[in-house]
Formats: C-alpha cells, structure tokens, sequence
C-alpha cells in the first residue's frame, strides 16, 4: 500500500526532473557556457531585460494601489459589498490573452472608442508605430487584469486587522489619514510585500499572451519581454541553445524572486 | 467609535468608479459584438448595443473567421473546455493521493520526495517550454488532448496545497481510525476526502481558470487549426493588415471566452475565494 503511494509522488518527480534536466543539458552539455556568454553580450538581449523591468514594475505599481484603494473602500461599505466584491473579482477569471484582445480594441487607431476620444482631445495614439505607447497599452492590459486579484488579497488582510486597533487610535485622536498610515498600512505591509512579488513573477511570466496578442513584441522590440523573447529565438528563431540558455536565467531570477518570498512567510510565520 | 456616517458616499463612489473601470472594456466588447463590421469602422463606434447579437454569435460558433480557416469558434471552446477539465480533474487526481502519501506515511525518500515536488513549484511552463516541447514531440503527443493537459498536470502547486491542508487533520482522528481496524485506503477514502471536499472545490475552480487561460503552451503544442483552443485561437482572427478584421466576430469570441471561466468563479465564488487566499496566507 505504502509502495502504491510512494510510487505516484516518485514518478511525478522523475518527470520533471527529465525535463529540467534537458533543460541544463542543452545549455551545458552541447555548447557549455558560450551560449550564455553571447546571450548576455547581445544588446537586443539588455534591451530585453530593460523593458522587462520597466513592464514588470510598472504592472506591479498600477494593479497594486488601485487594488489596495478599492479594498480599503470595500471594508468600509457595508451595504452593496458583496456585489461589489463579486464584480470586481471578474477579471480575475479573464485570460491574459483575452483581456490583451479588449484593450487592444479600444486603443485600435482605426476602430478604437478611447482612441478616437484622445484624438479628438488632441492626442494621436499609435501603438502600431510608437513603441512607448505600446509598452503603455500592455502594461494597461495587464495591470487590469491583476487588479481583482490583489483587491482579493488587500481585502481579506484589511478585513483581518483587529478593530480594536483602528478604534483606540480613534479614541487617541488619529484622524482618518493618520490612522491609515500609522496602524492599517504597516498592518498590511507583509501582504503588500508578498504581493509585489506574485505580481512581478506574474508580470515576467503570464503577460505572454498579451504580448502575443497585442503587439507581438513589437515596435522594434519596445515590448519584448524576456518570456516572449525565449519564446521567439527558440520557437520562431529555432536558436535553441540561445533559448535554453535564456531559459535558465529566467528560472534563476524565479527561484530568486521564490526564494525571497519563502523566506519572508518564514520570517512571517516565526513572528506570528 | 471611528465616524463610518460622515462622508459615507466617498467608498461608493470610488468603487463605483473601480467598478466602471472593470467593466467598461468588457462592456465595450459586449457592444461591438451585436453590431456589424460596418456599425464599427464607422469610427467612433456607438455604445448603445444593436441588433446582431444572436447573428453574430451563430456565425462565430458555427462558420468562424477566414483568419482561422474556417474553423468554428465552436470546436475550438469545445478544445479548451476538454483541455481545462482535463488539466483540473488530472491535477486534483494525482496530488491528492501524492500529497496523501507525503503527509501520512513514512517511507524511505519521504523528505527527497517531497522536496523535488517542491522545487517544481518554483518553475512555471514558461519557463521550461523547450524542453518540454521536445518531450512532447518525442512522445508524439504534438496536435493531441493529452499533448495539451499532461505536461501542465505535471506540476505541484496542488499537492503541495492539499498537503498543507492535510497537516491540519488532527493526529487523533489517524489513531482513532486506526483503532477502529480501518487501513490507509479506508481512512484516504472516508475521513480524508469527505473533510478535504471544500479543498476539492476550491482547487478546481483555480485549476479550470489555470487550465482555460493558458496561452504559450497550447500555441506551442497544437499546429492543426482543428486542435486550437478559443484564447489561442482569437490571435488568428485578428488581421495583420493584409485582411480586413472582423472585429464584431472578434469581439463575440472574445466575450465567449470569458464567459466559462467567469460563470465558474461567479458560481462556486464563496469555495474560490477560501481556496485562493488561505493556502497563501
């Protein structure tokens, strides 16, 4: 019996240690450490990274404080939240690729409502042509969809700090500003932290679709983020080993960004 | 004690304008899709919906769009749904027992085990497309349902949640069965599945989403347009210039798209919201 049970972890594991395995295998095995040499050399590739960062901070920075704002109104109301909580969870359940596709069709230049509006205000977007503009339309695309998901996350921790707290500080005098900053936010600080690092790992990695979708990391290679760029060079560009090796060092920053985050809830859970 | 009457209107009013954000793009989408092509080059496009709705989703789900070769949206939402069940019920299937055997029996490996499920955490598809796509291809397993859910299955985030829910079941109930006379399968079967059914739920409606959103994986593995699943498929439809789009038909798609994963979440929500925030905190 305990053989059977044994058995279904062991081979779950074998799997996957076959394909990391190759994973390692076609970065060393064929071409040793060359290939990372001449990815890390490559201006497209530092490019690359660049805009990753930019993207993925950007993401982060505008799914995380209209998340927390609207979680922070939410615990006040009382009547209607549970309509609100229902609607704003939506977007949660919208593929990255489907949510690429809506925004894309506002900001269309030939048949986009907000387009058309900014142009009449004076303003002619083209994310087509202009690489800023694109990177600001998939960073929209993607922080929308991210919201729900940190609104979620903010509300429950809100909802789990002690009223008793919130109401000595009343009873001390703290205005409504004051107690925010003082007692609720430090309160919310690790979710917080937690939260920057599940929507940076998700910015790196699940945006694909709507990069795909949107603008196929294009103008220029002004939205190549690095998941699209492995996805290019080995599957489009067929370079393999280059692919393999861009591979390992987005697997590294994963397990860094993991790392971080595990030992924080260690740290979190040792201080109770 | 702290004032909640003045200025009352201030959260509604800030999550009625988070909620017109949310929805505008979908409701957009919603009105694009029951006009015709010709309602919406006409740019700017009205928001008042038009009459062509049904038309326009009979068309996209039983003929499709030349950008994808004629291949009915249909078949393709048919392709994603067997895709996300298959990913949701193969995931709860193999952890369960897996994160069964990892928290209540003591074998030789117990630890090894548990930590190269562990490790394949830190590393999502994306990450390791290549060589798992070799894999695939050397399976045969390229244009395939089992192409397209296996290699997603073979991953831990499950187990590893069921496990943390395991730990919680209190040693007495274990020695408690075990006086009673019943075995490991008995025990599996009667205590620890009936107490883990909110787990189940939860866990499938996060696998389903997971499942019906992938993008990367299933445009890798799938060449036939016959194979191709609704969020991979709406790419195609999506002219590059040479053609004109037909974004009614686009937007009909899109909406279809959402609309299983959405009805998922909004019907099982109370066991989605349990799922998603407390095996995190």
């Amino acid at each position: 019996m305990t053989f059977v049970f044994f058995f279904w972890p062991a081979g779950q594991a074998a799997l996957q240690s076959v394909q990391r395995g190759d994973a390692f295998g076609l970065a060393t095995r064929f071409a040793g450490l060359e290939n990372f040499a001449s990815v890390l050399g490559d201006p497209l590739y530092l490019a690359s990274v660049e805009v990753t960062a930019v993207f993925s901070l950007a993401v982060a920075v505008l799914a995380l404080a209209p998340g927390l704002l609207l979680a922070v109104m939410a615990d006040k109301v009382v009547r209607g939240a549970a309509f609100y909580k229902t609607v704003l969870l939506l977007p949660y359940a919208v593929a990255p690729a489907i949510a690429g596709v809506l925004w894309l069709f506002l900001f269309n230049p030939s048949v986009g409502i907000v387009a058309a509006a900014l142009r009449r205000a004076g303003i002619d977007l083209n994310y087509l042509l202009n690489g800023p503009e694109a990177l600001l339309l998939v960073i929209l695309a993607a922080a929308w969809k991210q919201i729900s998901y940190n609104f979620l996350f903010f509300l429950a921790g809100l909802q789990a700090i002690p009223k008793t707290l919130v109401e000595a500080a009343a009873i001390d005098g703290a205005g409504p500003h004051r107690r925010f900053w003082r007692i609720v936010f430090p309160l919310l600080a690790p979710i917080s932290f937690f939260l920057l690092v599940v929507n940076i790992v998700y910015a790196f990695f699940d945006t694909f679709g709507i990069i795909h979708n949107v603008t196929q990391g294009g103008p220029a290679q002004a939205t190549e983020i690095l998941v699209y760029k492995v996805w290019y060079d080995g599957v489009v560009g067929l370079d393999l080993g280059g692919s393999a090796a861009q591979s390992v060092i987005l697997m590294a920053i994963v397990i860094a960004l993991t790392a971080i985050q595990f030992r924080f809830i260690e740290r979190r859970v040792h201080y109770g | 004690m702290v004032n909640v009457t003045r200025n009352a209107w201030i959260p509604h009013a800030v999550l009625l304008l988070g909620l017109a954000l949310v929805l505008f793009p979908v409701y957009v989408a919603f009105v694009a899709s029951t006009l015709t092509l010709r309602d919406i080059l006409d740019a700017p496009m009205t928001l008042v919906p038009g009459p062509n709705l049904l038309a326009n989703y009979r068309e996209a789900l039983a003929l499709g769009t030349a950008g994808t070769n004629g291949q009915p949206v249909g078949a393709m939402m048919l392709n994603s749904l067997v895709m996300a069940l298959a990913i949701a019920i193969g995931k709860i299937a193999i952890s369960l027992p897996s994160a069964y055997a990892v928290t209540f029996f003591r074998f030789p490996l117990r630890r090894v085990c548990f930590w190269a499920i562990f490790v394949t955490l830190m590393l999502p598809v994306e990450v390791r497309i290549i060589p798992t796509y070799k894999i695939a291809a050397d399976l045969g397993l390229i244009d395939t349902y089992p192409g397209l859910a296996l290699p997603l299955i073979a991953s831990a985030t499950a187990t590893l949640l069921f496990r943390q829910f395991f730990l919680t079941i209190p040693d007495e109930l274990v020695e408690a069965a075990k006086l009673d006379g019943a075995g490991p399968w008995r025990f599996l079967i009667h205590m620890v599945i009936p107490l883990s059914r909110t787990n189940i739920a939860a866990l499938f409606v996060i696998l389903f989403i997971y499942g019906w959103n992938q993008y990367l994986w299933p445009l890798l593995v799938t060449n036939t347009p016959a194979m191709t699943t609704i969020v991979v498929g709406i790419r195609q439809m999506i002219g590059n210039g040479d053609a004109q789009t037909a974004w009614h038909l686009v937007m009909a798609t899109a909406l279809l798209a959402l609309l299983p994963p959405i009805a998922v979440v909004g019907l099982m929500q109370r066991w989605f919201v349990k799922g998603l925030i407390e095996p995190e905190k």
